[in-house]
């Protein structure tokens, strides 16, 4: 294969009055309840206001999953339930119970 | 380092069983302070790789700062206890977090998904000096090491309950199970943060390797019956239930239990011999 120069990446988007950018809350609940206690968190910032990152914080935002949609957020994924796979039945991996959420932030060009 | 020497610093069982709930043992300050001096000399300029699998005596000629600091006695009887007589040395690494570098790893576990049920690799973390929260310390996740992923497949988990974000003293070593959820921390000080670390591979079977004379003290039962607080609900059940097959096959006993939770659902009656 020829080595072949990269595609120009493209310009970021210039906010326009009443753009909006995502902010993005990943939850992992203790069952799959949205209104159980929240175990982990994430934090993804498209404004580029802040930047969180990986062990930044002691305490989740929220108690609860329900707590985050009082306050707001909008539910936008909720991990399936999955029979274990045969043979794995007791195995433990990933966390089972992940729900994302958004929000929708003005940018600072909009008006 | 004499044999008496080693075997007198050998782990206990309670502190095995530490170890198998949650992944990782913590020796504070064992390290001495002109050892930790001599590490901030030598470390900066690295250390010298070596082939995979070397043996500990033909990785570190004798008298080498890395031959001394695995002599020091707290670290040789946990060794010791945790992989055995003659480990082969996997690789060693001087991790280093600059100041204000602005990033922090995702977290992961080393190398590759690892499932073995009946060995494990060790990670020692050496710390030469004293780490402060704003100095990007190792995050690792307490209980973690079972939990079948493979590398930085969990970079998406930034915060969980329960986690540890390393503060220490200087000369303070942790000591890893190979799955450990670990990652080094953003360095937001203007200090760098230095961490020597060494990966062992066991030569020997890895069973009652330790100081057993307290194999029956309930403190070991109650150390691996330890919860943390990202567990979800239905998952810790069967964490114990990993953590009691980790147990049997350390020390060889299988009828050894937690509540029953492996028993019974082992429980085959009609396959029974008479």
């Amino acid at each position: 294969m020829t080595p072949s120069t990269p595609a120009p990446a493209p310009a970021p988007a210039t906010p326009s009055a009443g753009a909006v950018r995502q902010r993005v809350l990943v939850l992992y609940l203790s069952t799959s309840a949205l209104d159980s206690h929240v175990l982990g968190w994430s934090l993804y910032d498209g404004t580029g206001r802040t930047a969180p990152t990986t062990g930044d914080s002691e305490e989740p935002p929220y108690a609860t999953g329900v707590a985050a949609l009082r306050d707001g957020w909008r539910l936008i994924q909720a991990s399936q339930l999955v029979p274990p796979y045969p043979g794995h039945e007791y195995d433990v991996s990933f966390l089972k119970h992940e729900f994302f959420f958004e929000q929708l932030v003005p940018t600072a060009g909009a008006h | 380092m004499t044999e008496k020497t080693r075997t007198e610093h050998l782990l206990n069982s309670v502190q095995m069983a530490h170890f198998v709930s949650h992944g990782a043992i913590r020796l504070d300050a064992v390290v001495p302070e002109e050892l930790n001096d001599e590490a901030m000399r030598v470390l900066p300029a690295g250390v010298p790789p070596v082939p995979y699998g070397t043996p500990v005596v033909g990785a570190y000629p004798e008298g080498s700062f890395v031959r001394r600091l695995l002599a020091v006695p707290r670290i040789a009887g946990a060794v010791r206890s945790l992989v055995g007589p003659g480990p082969n040395i996997d690789h060693h690494a001087v991790h280093v977090r600059g100041p204000r570098e602005g990033e922090a790893q995702p977290l992961h576990a080393d190398a590759i998904i690892d499932v073995r049920p009946d060995a494990f690799d060790v990670q020692l973390m050496y710390y030469p000096h004293a780490v402060t929260l704003e100095m990007g310390g190792t995050l690792s996740v307490p209980g973690s090491h079972l939990r079948r992923t493979n590398e930085s497949d969990t970079g998406r988990y930034q915060n969980l309950r329960g986690q540890d974000r390393l503060v220490c003293p200087a000369g303070t070593v942790v000591f890893l199970h190979h799955g450990l959820w670990h990652g080094g921390r953003r360095n937001d000080s203007d200090t760098p943060r230095y961490m020597f670390k060494i990966r062992f591979n066991p030569t020997v079977r890895q069973r009652l390797l330790w100081d057993t004379s307290d194999l029956t003290d309930p403190r070991v039962a109650a150390a691996l019956d330890t919860d943390f607080p990202w567990y979800e609900q239905a998952t810790g059940r069967l964490e114990r239930y990993q953590r009691v097959l980790m147990w049997r096959a350390l020390t060889g006993d299988d009828t050894f239990d937690l509540d029953h939770w492996v028993t019974r659902v082992s429980n085959r009656p009609q396959e029974a011999t008479t």
